[in-house]
């Protein structure tokens, strides 16, 4: 049967399991959204912005695992989709993108609206196609999605021309996608998965660094069985939260930059460690030269790119983590570790990272903490960048599978909102907490119109302290409290959210916290609270930059004095 | 660090893209690409690619490993300290004269070059060979006055019974079982 190109687009989203699509229309990709009624399975949100889109997808695949899709037209369309899209590549999130392109006669002559978005998302993209026959398009739009979720999850883009979603087709999806190029090991190698385990069996001191592959590959049980029955501590990277649970006696939190103090000299004095789908950040690692130098370390990672890169690797084992966690857990032996995770222990009192300070003021770390305890560490939270997501990491307790969603790799600022509607969109029934900064919110502040026209009830905590937060701390510690293009003058959140229509409410003191937290949970429907932080607090532990992680700065335990408001209008 | 020549050798899928993507995993970490030759493989709708780059082994390695995760790129090895077979050709436009005709075509028949084209005043020469060779004899024709060089870059392949697939293809089919 005939089809038009965007029927086809349309049906292979259907065949997909494509439930929503992220959009903005223009003149491209017109014909497109003049199909998708057809189409009821498939709902379209409408966003302010397209990198609010691909953002929304972002989130909406991390909390699903399944692939986001996100739709615009071209030239600045797809180019306002870039920082989404590299987003979620650094942080291996499955997304397709799809572009409108002007009509192929006028490619490649500047036509109104053109751009070459597959040459510009070559290095941010797995893959991407310029379709330029609509014959093509069911194998590019079946291999697109193969891409996206399969192995090592990534970003695809397509490229449609305005006339090839007109022309006509008849040729079907193919029933199997064919890719010569694209292999998978998915197993690990016996020999290496035998090597590690006598490595662990015999170790005295082991830990687990866990990341984000271990949510990807579905593996939270897996390692939980093998943290458990070795008795192994498990620290995680930054993405990793949540694939562990943080009440876990065997959980030792964060590790980096901002990670925990205990975790860091956990990680530091380990024998053997075990590196389970992450990939050496240098927000893990600090200075690489000093990194786990007693540690014997063993690599699994499905990526074999990844091995070898940044540190060195004794025992590298290739392949999806559910699978070599599975095989590993055959022949890791009971452990005991008693001495060792004594000393942890001791470590974690030594550095009570996760206190805070008893004052007056509000404190952000108050408020996150105040909001696990509600939200009994159930809800998805979706962050900003800067001090509010390390507040967020730090002071909120993760117990649930894939609860926490935020920017790792890229580390984009406006994250927050649009990856928090994409997650309440993906999991309806879960209360979804976007946490963010004053500064962060404003990148991505429109798609609150987003929220309200489609009913995404997703709750806002601001941190609100007139700074860009975590740019002044490093001014403060690194450039003599130099306070150059930080601090940060605020509009009224709570008037901007009615101005959307939808409620909010300003706190200032510590005792209006839970309340406000309540008033936001019992409200049915989006809702945004503006907590007046205190404006100079800091993220601490610290590792300063270029120091090696077991460096890092305790917090001083020091009174900041009060600091003239910014924010208020 | 220090760098050495790498020579890479990739069969990609012939669709266009390709030699972007790869092209900019090397630019990225602003590597020269001294040299790029692509053309037909053994295989239908694969293209064999050899790339000669500077730089350190383990950076090279490092990209390599990306270069194999592109999609469309079926496989790539790193070829360099392999015993193999390199071979570059070359077209020189060497000014010549009645007088030191005779001369140039003496030296082309040293390095077993062949004259393609003559003309009043020049000789054209196709020589193939290693770089070596073909850069002795450039160096003996500098002094006659060099019109134009046309290179195609370094093409090689490792010595011995193996295609450049085998093992993969074994790879592939235990790949897709699991």
């Amino acid at each position: 049967m005939k089809r038009t190109g965007a029927q086809v687009v349309c049906e292979g989203m259907v065949q997909e399991g494509v439930e929503v699509i992220f959009g903005f229309p223009g003149g491209s990709v017109l014909p497109l959204y003049d199909t998708l009624p057809k189409y009821p399975e498939l709902r379209h949100i409408l966003v302010r912005h397209e990198q609010g889109a691909a953002h929304a997808a972002d989130g909406y695949a991390r909390v699903t695992g399944k692939v986001g899709v996100c739709l615009a037209t071209s030239g600045p369309g797809a180019t306002n989709l870039v920082t989404g899209i590299a987003n979620a590549y650094l942080d291996s999130v499955p997304i397709v993108a799809i572009t409108g392109q002007v009509a192929r006669p006028f490619i490649g002559k500047d036509a109104f609206q053109e751009i070459d978005i597959t040459g510009i998302t070559v290095p941010i993209t797995k893959q991407n196609y310029l379709v330029l026959d609509t014959n093509e398009l069911p194998r590019i739009i079946k291999e697109a999605f193969h891409i996206a979720r399969s192995g090592r999850p990534g970003p695809v883009l397509i490229d449609i021309p305005r006339d090839v979603f007109i022309d006509q087709t008849e040729v079907d999806f193919p029933g199997k996608v064919d890719l010569a190029g694209y292999r998978i090991v998915q197993q690990g190698h016996p020999t290496q998965v035998k090597k590690a385990a006598k490595l662990i069996n015999e170790a005295r001191r082991p830990v687990i660094l866990a990341g984000r592959g271990v949510l990807i590959s579905g593996a939270h049980d897996e390692l939980r069985h093998f943290a458990e029955t070795a008795q192994i501590p498990v620290l995680t990277t930054l993405l990793g939260i949540s694939c562990f649970p943080e009440t876990h006696m065997l959980s030792y939190g964060m590790v980096g930059m901002h990670g925990l103090g205990y975790a860091n000299k956990a990680m530091d004095s380990a024998d053997v460690l075990i590196a389970v789908g992450m990939r050496f950040d240098d927000r893990v690692t600090g200075k690489i030269s000093a990194y786990a130098p007693d540690a014997r370390i063993i690599h699994i990672d499905l990526d074999p790119a990844e091995i070898g890169k940044n540190v060195r690797v004794d025992v590298p084992i290739v392949g999806d983590v559910k699978r070599v966690l599975t095989a590993l857990n055959k022949l890791v032996e009971t452990g005991e570790h008693v001495d060792w995770i004594r000393q942890l222990e001791e470590w974690r009192k030594q550095y009570p990272s996760l206190d805070i300070r008893d004052t007056e003021s509000l404190l952000p770390q108050y408020v996150i903490s105040k909001l696990c305890e509600i939200t009994g560490g159930e809800a998805i939270v979706a962050t900003g960048v800067g001090q509010n997501q390390m507040w967020a990491a730090q002071h909120y307790s993760y117990h649930q599978p894939n609860t926490f969603v935020s920017s790792g790799g890229l580390g984009t600022m406006g994250f927050g909102l649009p990856s928090a509607m994409g997650a309440k969109v993906g999991r309806p029934e879960s209360t979804v907490w976007c946490v963010d900064g004053d500064g962060s919110l404003q990148m991505t502040i429109q798609e609150l119109g987003t929220i309200v026209q489609d009913k995404i009830a997703v709750k806002i905590a601001v941190l609100n302290n007139g700074f860009l937060g975590m740019v002044r701390q490093w001014q403060e510690l690194f450039y003599g409290k130099r306070y150059v293009a930080t601090p940060l003058s605020c509009p009224d959140f709570v008037k901007v959210a009615e101005a959307y229509c939808l409620p909010g409410i300003r706190v200032t003191r510590k005792e209006e916290v839970v309340p406000a937290i309540e008033q936001a949970m019992a409200h049915d429907g989006p809702f945004l609270i503006d907590f007046m932080v205190e404006p100079e607090e800091n993220v601490f532990p610290m590792v300063p930059p270029g120091a090696a992680t077991v460096e890092f700065i305790e917090s001083p335990k020091k009174e900041v004095p009060a600091w003239p408001r910014r924010s208020t209008p | 660090m220090a760098t050495t020549k790498h020579t890479i050798v990739a069969l990609v899928a012939d669709k266009p893209g390709v030699l972007n993507r790869m092209a900019s995993l090397f630019r990225r970490r602003g590597f020269n690409i001294d040299s790029i030759a692509v053309g037909h493989s053994e295989v239908p709708h694969l293209s064999r690619m050899t790339i000669v780059v500077n730089g350190s082994t383990a950076t090279v390695e490092q990209v390599r490993k990306q270069v194999d995760k592109v999609v469309d790129v079926v496989k790539v090895t790193d070829i360099t300290g392999e015993n193999s077979t390199v071979r570059e050709l070359a077209l020189i436009k060497v000014r010549a004269t009645s007088a030191n005709r005779g001369e140039i075509i003496e030296i082309a028949d040293i390095f077993r070059a062949s004259i393609v084209d003559v003309s009043a005043d020049s000789l054209t020469i196709e020589i193939t060979g290693d770089e070596d060779k073909i850069e002795s004899m450039l160096k003996l024709l500098r002094g006659f006055g060099i019109r134009e060089i046309a290179r195609t870059g370094r093409i090689a392949m490792v010595r011995g019974g193996k295609g450049l697939l085998a093992g993969s293809e074994k790879q592939t089919r235990t790949g897709s079982k699991q």
